[in-house]
């Protein structure tokens, strides 16, 4: 009784603040324990159909659930599905769990993943990659679905962890049948409402300011959390951020501005957790077009020659921008994919940083007095992607090309850079994850050929193509034996490796800052899932 | 009378239609709404589509006409990031702001009143020099600073006061407000003071110089050779005569304090329109953006006509002319 009492009081002190809340505390013996974290970005609209983000779907993954689900090291495990298995190369078979209801009480079953594969497919949504236009869904029974293919697909589950399962008949009834259209007029009711079968379930929503969770008491998994209510607000400042941090007025945030990680680990009262991130940050150069559109050099472009490229690779030492720029949150990457997600990543090693070397092959390419180029770069997207930018120009200096930079918002840089004017862009910067965590999803859309709409690889800003790449893109789709797969991909990035088509920086770190009362799993993909969160 | 109302009243139409046009073409620069609304993997096919349907292909001039035709209707579409009607979330953000600005005002006037007519009175004291040293932090450093510096004193050193949002609401009405709660009061305090410590600086300064020039005054020298007290002097005469422009200014500083919450509002996470505009503007949110600007040019419109008309029934030496007339 004594130390009931004793640790009320401290409660008592500690929401002190709130009068009214320490009155509530003080009648109710056990405190609830509530998670507060804030995000730099907003949670808009509910529909996880409509927002394809990792911060919106993660979010959501607290609420709702797919048929897979990913654990702590992202590895797929059931979800909603018990169990799979191929029947045959063109078709899957899920079983799905029983006893699992939504959070109105409705039961989930086969009905229920047809639906939601048809309103995958509908017209607003932005999901709709999750699984080939093709496929069918087909109910065997109200617990087993098969999904019929037209070709074979070595990973067509990987992406349905983030597609979370709709209860028909709730969304016939409210009016959600379909994801809403991003150009639509008028408000679809489950903008700000969710109903889904996951460990929490929203209180409230207020877009772009506060949003309130509970546990779901009928939850069908093993709770792995103690939580007793989560409030999610938006924080934009990054100086406000850290401060509510350090004051305790939120339990965790996300992401921790390099310049204040210092001062988070020097408070008595919070810790900041550091892993890397699945997304890497390379450089594109116009190898597209005949003439460079933004150069000195006319008739000719310098970066169709792939000894330039390869000397503007040379001629990057990553070591100080991992260190003077990145502040050490940073790991050097000779893939454009995250060695997290690609087996043999240990085979490649990045071309040494060689001044001399790069002089070289542009002296070989023609070019040894240099050239004169513009680069585009966001300054908003990326952890310092500005300042990154600017280290690279001035590194380029030194085999004398000239960069003048162009820094931009994100909304300006992807509508220059990118296929809205035309890849009106002769040298930037962007950043990757592959939204399937595969390789295939970086050869299609970052090395992939396009067009000069951008038909074909939608983010190879820099029309960088090699017709074997191409080809091995073909095969690496329906190549289901898992160790040609990996050789094929293999090749893939030997080829851009050697020709420099598309030259990798880093993957950035993912810098949270919790209080030390409480215990998160970070995982790699920057999803806060607080359904793993313990406090004291 | 009534033809100066018209008159202003054409005059303020004017104003918002060109208002309208310059906001119209600087959306040309803030980038590509679509690649902020659709998910990397989204399709080209989409994409375009997506570009079509919200008119963006269309050229400036129909989708100018068009918006002025919505406008005039209180129409401004669906924000594209939110997915809701704009109106609405204006309507949402609108008591934010609102409250935060008249408390800063209240704070403004509460507390730089008696500064100014104590620096006014008391020229050389030392307390006035540590009035008019205050003031002139809050003239040169940036509202941002202030804000931030606020923060880490009150909120992480002192944990006295929280370090953002608004605290707990209290719905009535249409009107959500924190004025009724605990926590929501707590939470004003900071960022109202951020907000308000420029216009504190300026009522300050204002009523001094005034106060100073009053005080020269021959009736001021009559009131005294009277033999009436000094607080009836100072109060009473004095005061009152600096109080017309005092007033002025501050009624039209309070558009300003709306307008200019921005800063304010993204420092303290403040969940009002400033904040709504800056995200806006991050993500292309052109029906946000457009909304908040008109918004924003009506205030000062409104505010602008009130205070001329006030004038006009305050002071006689203001004569209206009719049409034809120059000048007023």
């Amino acid at each position: 009784m004594a130390r009931l009492f004793a640790s009320d009081k401290m409660q008592l002190k500690a929401f002190a603040v709130s009068g009214v809340l320490a009155l509530f505390l003080a009648a109710n013996p056990a405190p609830a324990k509530t998670f507060r974290y804030a995000f730099q970005g907003d949670l808009n609209a509910l529909d996880p159909y409509s927002l394809n983000e990792s911060f919106t779907l993660g979010a959501l993954g607290n609420v709702m659930e797919g048929l897979t689900k990913r654990d702590k090291d992202l590895k797929i495990i059931p979800g909603l599905a018990e169990r799979w298995e191929i029947v045959d190369p063109l078709r899957w078979r899920f079983y799905l769990r029983r006893g699992v209801k939504f959070h109105n009480g409705e039961d989930f079953t086969a009905d229920d993943v047809v639906f939601s594969t048809e309103r995958m497919r509908s017209p607003g949504s932005q999901i709709k990659t999750r699984a080939p236009s093709d496929m069918q869904a087909v109910k065997v029974d109200d617990y087993t679905v098969d999904f019929v293919l037209t070709s074979p697909n070595p990973i067509l589950n990987a992406e349905w962890d983030t597609w979370y399962m709709f209860s028909k008949k709730w969304a016939e009834a409210n009016g959600a049948t379909q994801a809403q259209l991003a150009s639509a007029t008028s408000l679809n009711p489950f903008a700000l409402k969710a109903n889904g079968t996951g460990p929490f379930m929203i209180v409230s929503h207020e877009p772009g300011v506060k949003t309130v969770f509970k546990p779901n008491a009928n939850w069908w998994g093993k709770k792995e959390h103690n939580l007793d209510e989560v409030i999610f607000q938006t924080i934009k400042s990054d100086a406000t951020r850290v401060a509510a941090l350090l004051s305790g007025d939120i339990d965790m945030m996300d992401p921790v501005p390099v310049q204040d990680i210092e001062r988070v680990k020097n408070s008595p009262n919070a810790v900041v957790l550091i892993a890397p991130e699945l997304r890497t940050i390379f450089l594109n150069m116009d190898s597209f077009r005949d003439e460079l559109l933004y150069s000195n050099v006319k008739g000719k472009n310098p970066f169709k020659d792939a000894r330039v490229r390869k000397a503007v690779y040379q001629a990057i030492d990553i070591e100080a921008i991992h260190t003077k720029i990145m502040r050490g949150m940073s790991v050097n990457s000779a893939l454009l994919i995250s060695p997290l997600l690609y087996a043999r990543a240990g085979e490649f090693k990045r071309h040494p940083y060689d001044v001399a070397a790069a002089k070289k092959l542009l002296a070989d390419a023609g070019y040894a007095t240099g050239f004169e180029v513009e680069m585009d770069c966001p300054n908003d997207r990326y952890v310092n992607d500005e300042g990154i930018c600017q280290a690279v120009a001035q590194m380029l200096s030194r085999i004398e090309i000239k960069v003048k930079l162009n820094s931009m918002p994100k909304a300006k840089f992807f509508e220059k850079a990118g296929p809205t004017k035309k890849y009106d862009s002769s040298f930037n910067l962007l950043g990757w994850t592959p939204g399937s965590l595969d390789s295939w999803n970086v050869i299609e859309n970052i090395i992939g050929c396009r067009d000069a709409d951008g038909k074909g690889g939608l983010f190879n800003f820099g029309g960088y193509c090699n017709a074997r790449i191409s080809e091995l893109n073909k095969l690496i789709l329906v190549q289901t034996d898992s160790k040609k797969r990996d050789e094929m991909i293999a090749e893939a990035f030997r080829i851009n490796h050697e020709e420099a088509g598309v030259i990798p920086l880093h993957q950035q770190s993912l810098i949270w800052g919790t209080s030390k009362k409480v215990k998160i799993v970070q995982r790699a993909d920057n999803q806060i899932l607080f359904y793993w969160a313990i406090m004291e | 009378m009534l033809a100066f109302a018209i008159r202003r009243l054409f005059e303020a139409a004017f104003v918002m239609v060109t208002v309208a046009l310059l906001a119209f073409v600087l959306f040309r620069f803030v980038g590509d709404p679509v690649s902020q609304m659709v998910g990397q993997d989204t399709s080209l096919e989409d994409r375009q589509r997506l570009r079509q349907e919200l008119g963006l292909d269309d050229p400036i001039a129909v989708q100018f006409a068009r918006f002025l035709a919505d406008a005039a209707r209180f129409e401004f579409g669906i924000s594209y990031q939110m997915k809701q009607p704009v109106t609405a979330i204006i309507a949402e953000r609108f008591p934010a702001t609102l409250e935060l600005a008249l408390t800063a005002a209240l704070f403004a006037v509460a507390l730089g009143i008696p500064m100014g007519v104590y620096t006014g009175i008391h020229r050389d004291s030392w307390l006035s020099k540590v009035f008019l040293s205050i003031s002139l932090i809050g003239v040169s450093l940036p509202t941002f600073l202030i804000g931030i510096l606020l923060i880490y004193v009150f909120a992480v050193k002192f944990g006295v006061l929280p370090s953002f949002g608004r605290g707990d609401v209290v719905q009535i009405g249409f009107w959500r407000t924190g004025l009724l709660t605990g926590s929501g009061l707590k939470a004003l305090v900071l960022p109202s003071i951020t907000l308000g410590l420029f216009q504190m600086t300026l009522v300050t300064r204002l009523v001094r110089a005034e106060m100073l020039e009053v005080l020269r005054t021959d009736y001021i020298k009559f009131a005294r050779a009277r033999g009436l007290p000094q607080r009836a002097i100072n109060f009473g005469h004095a005061l009152r005569n600096t109080l017309v422009p005092v007033i002025t200014v501050i009624g039209l500083q309070i558009g300003a304090i709306i307008a200019f919450a921005i800063i304010t509002e993204t420092v303290f996470q403040w969940p009002g329109m400033g904040l709504m505009f800056i995200q806006a503007v991050q993500n292309a949110d052109i029906p946000i953006m457009a909304a908040y600007l008109m918004l924003v040019a009506f205030l000062f419109v409104l505010i602008n006509f009130i205070v001329d008309l006030i004038y006009v029934r305050v002071d006689p030496r203001i004569r209206i002319y009719g049409p034809g007339a120059s000048g007023r």
